[in-house]
């Protein structure tokens, strides 16, 4: 367990800035996570904190003490890889003691904590067998343990779950949370699915472009996203931007104006944007009714199931609370 | 799954394979055919009648202390074109892969000695180490070592060793930076995380994942130093002095058309071809149950 802090992190390969200064202080045994698109710079961010890319400028801090020029075997951290980067040629068991045995530790002991991870993660059938041998899931398991016998004061996962199916990926999901929850083990955590995002952090940095856009905990994101970009991202479907001049009630300072789709509301009067329905999708609990509105955007709202639902090229009204409206200036920041 | 073409008839893919075929008969399974034929005879000096022997030209053959000592020879030779053209690859193309910038010319410049011909590079070497005239063995005098190959048997080995490794360093060097750009950077990453230094990592993880690679090589340059190094020895030492770098091809070759030994000649080269036979089986073994990490 331990604090880690980032100070003014930037990154650039060559003449090319990837990272353009990111801050934040860790807690000992939170889980952050780190979210945002393709190619925003997680992966750089989370391999700058495990000693895999040099940092340009800034400082990395693990409780305390400067870690920017150690290599990554004296940062006391453990990394579990998207492709996994299980050892080929070894076995289950020897892939997950492999750190400790570089370290000189017994044999008895290695065994041990070995079993001990192996029971935690279900692994105890497959001890004896090489990673080609196992499903997905189960090598994702092996690197878990790989990290967890090892006891690093710091877990770092890029996009662990990605490479698995649907449905591994949600009960893989919960057992790293429960995981990390019972070790208490600092955790940084990259995904691009923003779902993740959200069951798992304590806190979690939203990123765009090499920037922190936001950083708090997800439900505290998903009200109050501090910029558009945020307000697209975290949540789905993807919130409502229109323009503000399209509806009458003006607020002065915006430009552009979000609604989520789950505060939109279909009424007959009182509209404050009116449109056609284009097509629903009927989900099974719920429907997203698409509608176009007079600039030809397509807006879409969540109802539930219940409600009526129109029919294609009815002419409709579009209401929402002035609270769930959210007021985005010309550089997308907050208003 | 791999998708086979399949023809409907059987003459067109006969007519494909036909050149191929052609060629191996002439130049393959002919002289092959020749040479079993003639390994039972002795022919007379004159070569107008030959006497049938049965196996007595291998027992002759066995039985001469030359031809065991050839044997030794071109195992010592072998081994030594081996480990060092393979160790040296092996080492560049540890360096070469670790480059991030500038690896493209540094792998140009190392495949060039693969296109010189093994004649040709043993004349270059031969100039070099020449017991007069030559650069190296002029540097080498200055610091007080006298070089002269023509004479001393083991320098005489170094040399065509050397001379024969060189061009071989190329070929290995392209595969194992093959086979070490082939391992997933994470694999090496998380070694490193997992505290592993760089030799750790070499000795623990990459030299094991090289492996199939390896092997690969060891059976080609085995290959290599035992048929194609003829070139080689004959520019620089003619298998002298006193035999002591006639390796068994070498020897097919001195015996045969120096010697006028037809008989035992042939005998040789059914030696030699069963020397093939053997080690194009392991090759074939290897390559079927080739290790796919
Ligand atoms: N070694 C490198 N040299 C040059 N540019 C790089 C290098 N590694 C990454 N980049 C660039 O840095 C940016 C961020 O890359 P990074 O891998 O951190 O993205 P990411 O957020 O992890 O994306 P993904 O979700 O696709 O994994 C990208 O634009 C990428 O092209
Ligand atoms: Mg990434």
């Amino acid at each position: 367990m331990a604090t880690v802090s980032l100070k003014n992190i930037k990154k650039s390969f060559g003449k090319t800035d990837v990272i353009h200064g990111v801050d934040i202080d860790i807690q000992e045994g939170e889980f952050i996570v780190i979210v945002g698109p393709s190619g925003c710079g997680k992966s750089t961010l989370l391999r700058m904190v495990a000693g895999l890319e040099t940092i340009t400028a800034g400082e990395v801090h693990i409780d305390d003490r400067k870690v920017n020029d150690l290599e990554p075997m004296e940062r006391d951290i453990a990394m579990v890889f998207q492709n996994y980067a299980l050892y080929p040629h070894m076995t289950v068991a020897q892939n997950m003691g492999y750190g400790l045995k570089i370290a000189g530790r017994p044999k008895d002991e290695i065994a041990d904590r070995v079993d001990t991870a192996a029971k935690l993660l279900q692994l105890e059938p497959y001890l004896d067998r090489r990673p080609r041998e196992l499903s997905g899931g189960q090598r994702q398991r092996v690197a878990m343990g790989r990290a967890i016998v090892r006891k690093p004061a710091v877990f770092l996962f890029d996009e662990p779950l990605s490479n698995l199916d649907a449905k591994l990926r949600v009960q893989m999901r919960l057992e790293i949370k429960q995981l990390q929850r019972r070790l208490g083990v600092t955790s940084l955590y990259v995904t691009h699915d923003q779902v993740e995002a959200m069951t798992l952090a304590d806190r979690m940095i939203v990123m765009n472009a090499g920037r922190a856009d936001q950083i708090g905990a997800p439900l505290e994101i998903y009200a109050n996203p501090a910029t558009e970009f945020v307000a697209g991202f975290i949540g789905s479907p993807p919130t409502n931007f229109f323009s503000a001049d399209l509806v009458q009630t003006p607020q002065t300072d915006a430009k552009t104006l979000g609604v989520r789709p789950e505060h939109m509301e279909i009424v007959t009067e009182n509209a404050r944007l009116s449109g056609e329905v284009l097509y629903c999708e009927a989900l099974g609990a719920e429907t997203l009714v698409h509608v176009r509105v007079p600039n030809e955007q397509v807006l879409t709202v969540r109802q539930s199931a219940e409600k009526p639902q129109p029919s294609e090229g009815t002419p409709i009204g579009l209401n929402w609370s002035a609270n769930d409206q959210m007021g985005f200036d010309e550089n997308g920041k907050r208003r | 799954m791999e998708k086979r073409v399949t023809f409907k008839g059987i003459w067109l893919p006969l007519l494909l394979v036909l050149p191929q075929i052609a060629i191996t008969a002439v130049f393959f399974f002919y002289p092959a055919g020749q040479a079993i034929w003639q390994s039972l005879f002795i022919p007379d000096p004159f070569g107008l009648s030959m006497q049938y022997v049965g196996l007595g030209n291998f027992e002759f053959l066995f039985s001469d202390p030359f031809y065991r000592a050839s044997f030794l020879t071109t195992a010592i030779f072998s081994i030594l074109v081996t480990v060092v053209s393979m160790g040296i690859a092996l080492y560049l193309a540890v360096l070469a892969d670790r480059l991030i910038k500038g690896s493209g010319v540094y792998r140009t410049l190392l495949i060039w000695p693969y296109a010189v011909a093994p004649a040709v590079a043993g004349v270059l070497w031969l100039f070099m180490f020449n017991t007069r005239v030559g650069v190296v063995t002029w540097y080498l005098g200055l610091l007080g070592y006298d070089w002269n190959h023509v004479l001393n048997g083991e320098e005489a080995m170094g040399l065509v060793v050397v001379a024969s490794a060189w061009g071989r360093i190329s070929y290995n060097f392209l595969f194992f930076l093959a086979g070490l750009q082939a391992i997933p950077k994470s694999v090496i990453e998380a070694a490193a995380i997992d505290g592993a230094h760089f030799w750790t990592r070499f000795r623990t993880i990459v030299f094991p994942l090289l492996s199939p690679t390896t092997f690969f090589l060891l059976v080609v340059n085995i290959v290599y130093a035992f048929f194609e190094t003829f070139g080689v020895i004959h520019t620089i030492t003619s298998g002298g002095p006193q035999q002591s770098t006639t390796i068994l091809v070498y020897k097919v070759y001195s015996d045969g058309f120096v010697g006028q030994d037809l008989g035992s000649s042939a005998a040789q080269s059914v030696v030699l071809l069963v020397i093939v036979g053997l080690l194009t089986i392991v090759q074939f073994k290897f390559i079927e149950r080739r290790v796919h990490y």
